[in-house]
């Protein structure tokens, strides 16, 4: 049986040799290009690309072929999605956190207003959302094991779960034993980000907390593959590290759980590091490359789902959704309380501040059907 | 100097803790001699032979079998087969008298109840599965190109899956395409494919989907040179595998036929709308 996990799996895969590996692939135009062309052929026979020719699909040469690329993504996401795009809406519930993590406003050492929700506070948000359509719904803390248990949150998903589809959550690791007691209180899905596959970065930008232990994080999607959690999201914060490589390592990430967790669908996100202060050595991703990361992923892994989060413009959303995105939040608040309008700190800036109307109506003029619900409970 | 060209494969195949060269698997029934099998064995390259062991007298020690005496086990990987069991019981009860009377500990599992076209039954398959990987056998459970049953010996430890082309001895090559590219896509361990393959054409589309390794026996045996007949078997394997790790072939009709096939209505309305327009105005 297979019992290995992914950290076992990445040592394979060291993240500074797959930065050389896409750099010489950045580097060599006219073979990366000649080989793109051929998996481009590949693609037209409707046959699966293989990771290492994904790795061409992330590289600098790759935006000559962009619009190509696109309409094989866009063609591949009909067949496997058809005009679909599912919906959810984040609800923090605390943003209490004993982790020092350099990118991230929550962070312990940082003199911001504090608040976790009590569960009646929590249901009252959860219903706010409700009463807009969403079905979906994440919920999210910090990492405080003790002022956001796992009864808390077990708590809260219980009583969610009359009136929600799905309910998922983003928050601290934990072991197997406790995914599946979540699970038999209504959790279904996990989000748990990677943040940066680079360890030596890794290292840096996590300066305290449990989050610091990169091996435990990794597995994480493993541990809630085996407790059989229905939908598990993964992912980097791109900018923290080389970009490329970070979705070459995404990508691998989810083509592992994909084949090992066979019974979930596997989600991928890739937030955009947004500028903020004590943040350095941010590399600055342009739209091009990083619309072509979603693309690339898109070709390489016909059936995860792919997230594009509210950080993004408007702008940049509409136009990427009918390419390739088949599940994005809608009118997102990241401060706990925050649908209430209680004065509290917000996690990131969200760039997409549009309503779940607006959203629904825009993919509906762009021919799309939103979806607020995929499941249903007794599925679970 | 063929086997110099096994030689070659950067990433040899591995199952469970023994590396192999050479991907061709080659059976041993229906050959006209001892003599002629063991010219196929030896032209084939194979480093993993299979034996029916309904087929030896299972009394007496292996090593005392015409057929085992003359392979040469060093090289050799014995891999004694179930074929006639009809139910998960009568196989995993062939496996443990294998393994007691020196046959060592590898088995590849076929659950035939039906007698015409020995199609293997995937419920007892799984379960014999099971029981054998518990008892510290590897398993290689010969199936139907079935993806989830695939999944299902795997998560019970099989060390293979074993889909076939086609059935048993009907050498019409693969005609499980689209079901076994799915099991390659997905799987975990290597994906022989067995039964079926006829023509040493058929060998190398095996390899060019991205199988791991296949089995040929009907179509080697009853050749009338099975020893030449082995050797094109072993070629097949290397076209087949090399084509398979230098990417694909430019095939350059491909793109013409994909768009007059279905005139098209994506790369029509796309043409005229790029979708990537938005990117030329970058405004971070
Ligand atoms: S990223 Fe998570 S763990 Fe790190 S500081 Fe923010 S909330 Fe805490």
């Amino acid at each position: 049986m297979q019992e290995k996990e992914f950290s076992h799996y990445i040592q394979n895969y060291p993240f500074k040799e797959v930065q050389q590996r896409i750099y010489y692939l950045n580097e060599e135009k006219n073979h990366t290009q000649k080989t793109i062309e051929r998996i481009i052929e590949k693609t037209y026979q409707d046959e699966h690309i293989r990771w290492d020719e994904f790795l061409y699909l992330l590289t600098k040469p790759a935006l000559d072929y962009i619009e190509e690329l696109a309409q094989i993504a866009q063609r591949i996401t009909r067949k496997r999605f058809g005009k679909t795009v599912l919906l959810y809406a984040p609800l923090y519930l605390s943003n209490e956190c004993k982790s020092i993590c350099t990118y991230c406003g929550f962070r312990y050492d940082n003199p911001i207003k504090r608040k976790t929700l009590t569960v009646e506070e929590a249901i009252q948000e959860a219903m706010i959302l409700h009463s807009q359509g969403i079905r979906h719904i994440l919920l999210l803390t910090g990492e405080d094991y003790r002022n956001t248990p796992i009864s808390y949150i077990g708590e809260v998903a219980e009583k969610l779960q009359r009136h929600f589809s799905s309910i998922g959550i983003e928050i601290y690791p934990l072991k197997q034993n406790e995914y599946e007691y979540l699970r038999t209180k209504g959790v279904d899905s996990l989000t748990i980000y990677q943040e940066t596959y680079d360890p030596e970065r890794y290292r840096e930008v996590h300066l305290q907390g449990v989050k610091r232990r990169m091996e435990f994080r990794l597995n994480c999607p493993d541990r809630a593959g085996k407790a059989g959690l229905r939908r598990i999201g993964i992912g980097a914060l791109l900018g923290l590290s080389d970009p490329q490589t970070e979705v070459a390592m995404v990508g691998l990430h989810a083509q592992y759980l994909q084949k090992r967790y066979w019974k979930t669908q596997i989600t991928v996100s890739l937030p955009r590091l947004r500028p903020a202060e004590n943040i350095k050595n941010v590399p600055l991703i342009s739209d091009s490359l990083y619309a072509l990361f979603f693309i690339a992923l898109r070709i390489f892994l016909p059936d995860v789902s792919l997230i594009l989060s509210t950080r993004e413009s408007p702008r940049f959303r509409d136009n990427m959704i009918p390419i390739c995105i088949t599940q994005i939040s809608a009118g997102s608040k990241t401060e706990p309380g925050g649908y209430s309008g209680y004065d509290t700190t917000e996690q990131f800036h969200i760039s997409d501040t549009r309503s779940v109307a607006d959203i629904v109506n825009m993919l509906k003029q762009k021919d799309l059907d939103p979806v607020f619900t995929d499941w249903v409970y007794v599925m679970k | 100097m063929i086997e110099d060209q096994f030689q070659r494969d950067p990433k040899p195949l591995k199952i469970a803790n023994r590396t192999f060269k050479s991907r061709l698997f080659v059976g041993t029934g229906k050959f006209s001699s001892t003599k002629s099998m063991r010219d196929a064995i030896e032209l084939s390259c194979t480093e993993m032979v299979t034996v029916a062991l309904r087929r030896i007298d299972l009394t007496k020690p292996m090593e005392e079998e015409d057929i085992i005496a003359s392979l040469d086990l060093t090289k050799i990987q014995l891999l004694p087969n179930t074929s006639g069991a009809r139910d998960a019981e009568e196989a995993v009860r062939l496996a443990r008298i294998a393994r007691e009377m020196g046959g060592g500990n590898w088995i590849k599992l076929e659950v035939t109840p039906d007698p015409y076209y020995l199609l293997p039954d995937g419920k007892e398959t799984l379960k014999a599965t099971e029981i054998l990987v518990k008892e510290g056998f590897v398993v290689l459970p010969y199936i139907q190109a079935d993806p989830i049953l695939a999944k299902q010996l795997q998560e019970a430890g099989a060390a293979t899956v074993m889909p076939l082309g086609s059935p048993i001895g009907s050498n019409q090559g693969i005609r499980t395409k689209e079901s076994i590219k799915i099991i390659i896509e997905q799987a975990e361990v290597p994906v022989v494919i067995d039964a079926g393959l006829g023509l040493p054409s058929h060998v190398a589309e095996a390899f060019e989907m991205g199988a791991d390794a296949v089995l040929v026996n009907t179509a080697i045996a009853i050749s009338v040179h099975s020893g030449y007949s082995a050797f094109s078997f072993a070629l097949a394997t290397l076209a087949g595998r090399e084509a398979y790790l230098n990417g694909i072939y430019g095939n350059t009709n491909a793109r013409t036929l994909e768009l007059s096939y279905e005139s098209n209505t994506w790369k029509k309305a796309s043409a005229s709308s790029p979708l990537t327009g938005f990117l030329d105005e970058e405004n971070r």
